[in-house]
């Protein structure tokens, strides 16, 4: 009777340890006072219309974006985490962490950190600045993306359940590697919450690269050919064919894992005619593509700011634009790096090293490409641009770490060493995290109306700079010393303590810029009044599209859709005069809630696999199709704006806009220091509290 | 609210700072690395040695092309900063031959490279046997839950979690799995790691060329005591290594179908024991178990 309602979940399995009982409260408080709030200030119906139900890819960005820097700063406690760990746990010292809970915290750490949080703020980009980079109002199918985005969030909620509902994270590795991930060897749920968080976010990752594109390839603006298209566009094209390439594959290996979990069978078991070797092919053929997935909307974000911020058109738009298709087509046959100590010939080994070390050709041709833009340009050096300089130094050495890696013999040595862990770091957080940071420093204006104060930003930048040498020098020179990854505990003969020690306290800095960029963006919105862009949309002086725009757009991006004669969109039109729009009708989609019902479901769905709860399975399946098919009678999804409304939201809006104009000091050098916001916080603390203030609210 | 303030914006000084800072961690790593076993820097094998040389030419030419173009980098960005009164606004897009340069220069590297990579890669192939005068010595290794098993069938004796070699003989490793998940092999200051796994013999061969103890490990997580699944490698004289085999052959343990069961429970940070016989039938025995559960079990 137990097993029909509740399938295996026991009382046994209900959090008990300090980290999940912490975990657990921590979420409850937290949704607690989140209800508080949005209670107190009424403010439910406004985030679930305004927002939660929106079908806009600006508002859709930023809740990615949202939730990949809540993401960011869970992965990242968990790095903190471990770096104590390994900092302590030297000779007869062992820590604070036992070996189980080590390895499921760096097991979620890289999880976290690929899936939640680089994908999160890739896709974010994406979904914001593509549109109007090619001049649509909308994408191809508006309710794909709040699916894909709501699976995409399933997948988080599914990966933190254990904390709630019991069980365990994964202790295998972020890839789960068989036959350690397969029933015999990790009997808990863990393994099967993380199959099933991966599943369902997967299947939003290839709805959303589906969409987009269909979106770059059907939608852009009249004259827009692909060779006219802004290089971002063109980052974002090359990872989205890449992900709808690879992420079904993933989902199919998902599959196998859970029959052999589940039912028994035997693919990637040692007994029974199982092959993990298998496994370990299928999960690299997804996993090196992954990896460029995230770093080529990266390359597409450095290309436009170098660009702009050197007042010139990039030296070669063909050689970029062959770099990255280059790339992408390259990074499907390379996969075997990750396991040439697997034992495959010298004719096998040495073949994927030689496309391997073929993939440095385009990716060196991108950087020199960046070289020869700056030259001869007018440089500015806003925090976009540092984050760009920063990204080339950090992301050359994890270059040539990964050639190194490449040469067969030489990964013999490296491989599972903390100098590969090195590398991967070098270019993630160099190359993904860093074009990131770039982009949303460059778009912001565009995002709010105003820009970042730039003296926190900077501050924030040599933080983390920094902390990146202070955490990942030593960790180069500590795989050289024979130090390998995933250590709980190590010899104090080997001296590697001191090396760990100096990790640590770089994570702490590190942590520091995290806190500045926090603060950053704090303290503009706080002064938003100054920091107003007066510049009508256009703060850079831009060359793209999405500059020809006001900042924030509206919600149908423009009201006039551009005719495109040349790369550089918007800076031509700048040159030859822009003309007076002429108002039409606008068709938009309709917001609409399906994501969110169907993803609900689905994390049911999910839930009760992990736990053999037959019935809610059953039940789960047959919501989403309900959903679907009521949804697909629903015609009316879409309504029209009529010329008129247009014309009137446009002036309103300029009369708006006219008013603020005036005479504001604009002036970077006044910026709010982080101590001048810290004295602000607190006075408004003391005040909020003395005056009542929250009565007002 | 902000005070007047200019000199938070001058790069200049913030560089000042940020390279004082390299050049100090710099000075503080290599204290701190002094007198430490580097391994990958301090090879001690035959293998391990042209490994590192191998690595010290990749780095080499990586580090021809990386410079000169970061230190490009950081000049253009310097001499053509706005501030600087020299610059003007220009559209100049690359000539030909400068998109030419970008795509011969890495393309010429990479050759360099792969010319070098190809044969290295067949030359130090793990399952290549090392040519010697000396008569090469085969060592069984069997992987389990979370120690290392090693056979000596030459000898008759077997070991866990120590290994003895003779200095300048080249050493075969036949390596299996028996019960625990894929594992690998690595004795960096020997040479380069290898996965061992049930149903497969993987080969590794080694030749340590100086006289020392080596820490061996599996860098390969595959269970919760996997970071205690270490021994040591002995290097030793012909003749200590003689001794040692002698003194191991008198050990009271004998590895039989028993205790080669006790050894199969998993266990974490196991003691060193040393076996002076063994089932001469146990390493196929341990590869036939799984027979039939993967297609050509016996390597490539
Ligand atoms: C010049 C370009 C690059 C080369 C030649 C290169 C080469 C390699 C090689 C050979 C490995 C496998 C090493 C081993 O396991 O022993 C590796 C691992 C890895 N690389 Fe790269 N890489 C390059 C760029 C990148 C970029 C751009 C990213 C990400 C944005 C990246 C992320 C990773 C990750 C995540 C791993 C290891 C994952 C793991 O084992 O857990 N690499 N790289
Ligand atoms: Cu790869």
């Amino acid at each position: 009777m137990k097993e029909l309602l509740v399938g295996k979940l026991t009382w046994e399995s209900l959090p008990h340890q300090w980290w999940t009982i912490a975990g657990t409260l921590s979420f409850v408080l937290l949704g607690v006072a989140v209800a508080v709030v949005l209670t107190y200030t009424k403010r439910w119906k406004w985030l679930w219309n305004d927002w939660l139900t929106s079908v806009d890819p600006k508002k859709i960005g930023i809740m990615y974006f949202i939730a990949g820097f809540g993401m960011l700063l869970r992965g990242g406690l968990d790095v903190l985490m471990m770096w104590l760990q390994q900092a302590l746990s030297s000779g007869n010292s062992h820590g604070f962490l036992t070996a189980e809970h080590y390895q499921e915290i760096f097991t979620a750490h890289g999880n976290i950190m690929v899936f939640f949080v680089a994908m999160a703020f890739i896709f974010g980009l994406i979904n914001y600045i593509v549109p109007l980079q090619i001049g649509a109002r909308d994408l191809a199918s508006p309710l794909m993306n709040t699916l894909g985005f709501w699976l995409f969030i399933g997948g988080i909620v599914m990966v933190n359940m254990f904390f709630v509902f019991g069980g365990e994270y994964a202790a295998t590795g972020w890839l789960a590697v068989a036959p350690l991930s397969g029933k015999e060897f990790s009997p808990g749920a863990g393994v099967d919450y993380w199959v099933w968080s991966l599943m369902i976010s997967g299947v939003g990752t290839t709805l959303g690269a589906i969409n987009f594109i269909m979106t770059i390839l059907k939608m852009r603006a009249p004259g827009m050919k692909l060779l006219k298209m802004p290089l971002f566009t063109w980052g974002s094209l090359c990872s989205m064919m890449m992900a709808v390439t690879v992420f079904p594959l993933l989902t199919a290996t998902l599959f196998l894992v859970y029959f052999d979990r589940a039912l028994g069978t035997h693919f990637f078991t040692t007994t029974g005619g199982g092959d993990p070797m298998m496994y370990t092919n299928l999960i690299w053929m997804w996993g090196h593509p992954e990896v460029y997935v995230l770093i080529l909307p990266a390359f597409g974000v450095f290309s436009e700011v170098v660009s702009t911020f050197s007042r010139k058109p990039i030296a070669s738009y063909k050689s970029a634009v062959v770099g990255m298709i280059g790339v992408s087509v390259l990074a499907l046959s390379v996969w075997l790096h990750h396991f040439f100590t697997m034992g495959a010939g010298a004719n096998v080994n040495a073949f994927f090293g030689l496309m391997t070390t073929i993939i440095a050709v385009p990716t060196s041709v991108l950087v020199f490409n960046w070289i020869a833009t700056m030259y001869k340009g007018k440089i500015r050096f806003e925090t976009p641009m540092l984050w760009f300089l920063g990204f080339v130094a950090i992301f050359a050495i994890g270059g040539i770490s990964g050639v190194m890696l490449a040469i067969p013999p030489v990964d013999f040595q490296l491989h599972n060493s903390l100098f590969l862990v090195a590398h991967f770091h070098s270019t993630v957080i160099g190359g993904v995290l860093f074009g990131v940071f770039c982009a949303y420093s460059y778009w912001f204006p565009k995002f709010t109306g105003f820009r970042l104060n730039e003296r926190i930003g900077r501050a924030a930048f040599w933080f983390w700079i920094a902390g990146f040498c202070l955490s990942f020098i030593p960790m180069y020179i500590l795989g050289l010393m024979g130090a390998s990854r995933r250590l709980d505990h190590y010899d104090a003969s080997t001296g590697w303590q001191p090396l760990f020690i100096l990790m640590f306290i770089g994570g702490l800095v590190i942590a520091v810029g995290v806190a500045l960029q926090v603060a950053q963006i704090l303290a503009s919105f706080i002064e938003k009044k100054r920091l107003l862009d007066t510049t009508n949309g256009d703060p850079w002086n831009g060359r793209t599209l999405e500059w020809s725009t006001q900042s924030p757009p509206a919600f149908y991006n423009f009201t006039v859709i551009p005719h495109v004669s040349s790369v550089d969109a918007f800076w031509s039109m700048k040159k030859h005069g822009l003309k007076k729009p002429v108002y039409e009708d606008i068709h938009m989609p309709k917001n609409t809630a399906v994501g969110i019902y169907i993803s609900l479901f689905a994390t049911f769905a999910s839930f009760a696999f992990v736990w053999d709860i037959v019935w809610l399975i059953v039940a789960s399946i047959i919501a989403i199709i309900v959903t679907f098919v009521i949804r697909g009678f629903n015609e009316d999804s879409e309504y029209t704006l009529p010329a008129q409304k247009i014309q009137q939201l446009e002036e309103a809006r300029a009369h708006k806009n006219s008013a603020h104009h005036t005479a504001i000091n604009n002036d970077p050098h006044h910026d709010m220091s982080t101590w001048e916001l810290v004295a602000y916080l607190y006075k408004f603390a003391i005040d909020f509290v003395k005056n009542k203030k929250w009565r007002r609210i | 609210m902000a005070k007047k303030n200019k000199n938070w914006l001058r790069l200049r000084w913030v560089l000042v700072l940020f390279l004082t800072f390299l050049a100090s961690l710099s000075l503080l790593l290599f204290y701190l690395v002094q007198g430490k076993n580097i391994a990958l820097l301090h090879p001690r094998g035959y293998i391990a040695h042209q490994q590192y040389s191998l690595m010290l030419f990749v780095v080499a030419i990586l580090l021809i092309i990386g410079i000169p173009a970061l230190v490009t980098l950081y000049i253009v960005a310097w001499r053509y900063r706005e501030s600087n009164p020299k610059t003007v606004m220009s559209e100049h897009k690359a000539s030909k031959s400068l998109v030419a340069t970008i795509w011969i220069v890495p393309t010429f590297f990479m050759i360099v490279i792969s010319v070098v990579m190809w044969p290295a890669t067949h030359k130090l192939a793990p399952q290549k046997s090392i040519a010697s005068e000396n008569k090469p010595l085969t060592i069984q290794v069997i992987s389990l839950r979370w120690k290392w098993l090693f056979l000596y069938p030459e000898q008759g004796i077997a070991t866990v979690n120590f290994i003895q070699l003779p200095i300048n003989t080249p050493v075969e490793f036949e390596m299996t799995a028996d019960e625990v998940p894929m594992s690998s092999f690595w004795i960096p200051n020997l040479g380069g790691q290898l996965y061992t796994m049930t149903s497969h013999v993987n080969r590794l061969n080694l030749m340590a060329n100086t006289i020392g103890d080596y820490p061996g490990s599996t860098p390969e997580i595959n269970g919760a005591g996997f970071t205690g699944m270490k021994f040591t490698a002995r290097v030793s004289s012909d003749a200590d290594f003689n001794q040692w085999v002698k003194k191991t052959s008198q050990s009271q343990n004998i590895l039989d179908q028993n205790s080669y069961k006790e050894l199969l429970k998993p266990s974490e940070a196991n003691p060193v024991v040393l076996y002076s016989d063994f089932d001469g039938t146990l390493y196929d025995s341990v590869i036939m178990k799984y027979a039939g559960s993967a297609e050509g079990h016996s390597g490539h």
